[in-house]
C-alpha cells in the first residue's frame, strides 16, 4: 500500500477534490453487464414504474463504486481503503436522454484515527438532493 | 410476516472458489469509469507494491452478494425477495481483491429485525483467499418491504 498523501499533511476539515460523475442509460446497462446486476429497475422503465419508481434508476451499488473514487483520486493507491459504508436513501433517477443525471460527490476529513487512518465523510447528491447516507471511508496515509 | 428470530447466527456452508480475473477487472473498471491504472496494468500496480492488478473497492460485491443468495433464497428463512431494496452497504478490508484470487464467501445471518411491517436482514460475507487469509467482509442491510405497502421504496438496489 502506497498512500500519496501523508497523515501529517491533512487535519479535520481537509477537504477532498470534488467530482460530478455522469450516468446515462448506456452507463447502466454497461454496469449491469460488469456487476451481474440485471434487476430491471435499472434499465427497464415501464418495470420500474409498475414498481412504483418515477423513472429507471442507477445501481445503488454503481453509486457506491462513483462515490468512493473521490477518495481513491485522492490518495493514489486505492489499498488505502480499509473501511468503507454507505446507506441506500435516495434513488438516482435517470431519464432517457443523452444528458441523463449526474452523482456529485465531495469529501473531508471528519476525524483522525490511529495506526495513521484518517476518517473521510462524503456528501453524495444528485438532482440536488442527498442520495447516499452515512457515507464514509476510513483510509490509511503514508 | 415476520422473520424468524431463530435464523440470527446462522452460518451458510462457504461457497466454491471464485477466480478473480484481471480482464472481469477491467470490465468492472470501465463500467464505473475509473482509469486508475492500477486496476488493468500489472507495472503500476507492482509499482504500488501490489502482486497484480488489484479490483476496486465494491467489485466484491458481486461476489459476496451472489453468495448471500443461499440466505435470501432459503425457502426456511422464507424472504420475499420481491420486496426487498437494499439498505445499507459496508466493507472492511484485509487487503484489496487481486487477480488470481481464488475467493470463498461465508454468509451469515447476523440480525433479523422488524419495524413498522417491514423485514430488516443484516447479512455479514467473510471472504478469504485459497491459502484460508481473510481478505473483505461485506455487510448487506436488506430490507424487505411490508406487503402492504404501497409507497416507493426509500433505498434500493
Amino acid at each position: 500500500m502506497t498512500a500519496q498523501i501523508s497523515y501529517a499533511d491533512v487535519e479535520v476539515g481537509t477537504e477532498l477534490p470534488a467530482r460530478t460523475f455522469p450516468v446515462t442509460r448506456a452507463t447502466l446497462v454497461q454496469y449491469a453487464g460488469a456487476s451481474g446486476d440485471f434487476n430491471p429497475i435499472h434499465w427497464n422503465e415501464k418495470f420500474a414504474k409498475e414498481v412504483g419508481l418515477p423513472d429507471v434508476i442507477a445501481h445503488g451499488m454503481f453509486t457506491m463504486a462513483e462515490a468512493i473514487r473521490v477518495v481513491t483520486d485522492w490518495v493514489g493507491d486505492p489499498a488505502a481503503v480499509v473501511e468503507y459504508g454507505v446507506r441506500f436513501t435516495r434513488p438516482v433517477v435517470v431519464p432517457n436522454d443523452d444528458e441523463g443525471a449526474t452523482i456529485e460527490v465531495s469529501g473531508k476529513v471528519a476525524a483522525k484515527l490511529d495506526d495513521d487512518t484518517v476518517r473521510v465523510d462524503l456528501t453524495v447528491m444528485s438532482a440536488g438532493q442527498k442520495v447516499l447516507g452515512m457515507s464514509r471511508a476510513v483510509v490509511r496515509l503514508a | 410476516m415476520a422473520l424468524d428470530q431463530s435464523f440470527v447466527g446462522r452460518s451458510y456452508p462457504p461457497t466454491d472458489p471464485y477466480e478473480v480475473g484481471r480482464e472481469k477487472i477491467r470490465e468492472f473498471a470501465e463500467a464505473v469509469g475509473d482509469t486508475n491504472p492500477v486496476y488493468t496494468d500489472p507495472e503500476a500496480a507492482k509499482a504500488l507494491g501490489h502482486a497484480d492488478v488489484i479490483a476496486p473497492p465494491t467489485f466484491v460485491f458481486a461476489i459476496t452478494f451472489k453468495a448471500a443468495g443461499q440466505v435470501v433464497q432459503d425457502p426456511q428463512l422464507g424472504l420475499d425477495y420481491s420486496r426487498v431494496v437494499h439498505g445499507d452497504q459496508k466493507f472492511t478490508y484485509t487487503r484489496p481483491v487481486r487477480a488470481g484470487d481464488r475467493l470463498t464467501v461465508t454468509s451469515t445471518i447476523e440480525n433479523i429485525k422488524s419495524m413498522a411491517g417491514n423485514d430488516i436482514l443484516d447479512i455479514r460475507g467473510e471472504v478469504h483467499d485459497e491459502a484460508g487469509e481473510h481478505v473483505v467482509t461485506a455487510w448487506t442491510k436488506l430490507v424487505a418491504r411490508a406487503a402492504d405497502d404501497e409507497a416507493p421504496a426509500e433505498g434500493q438496489a
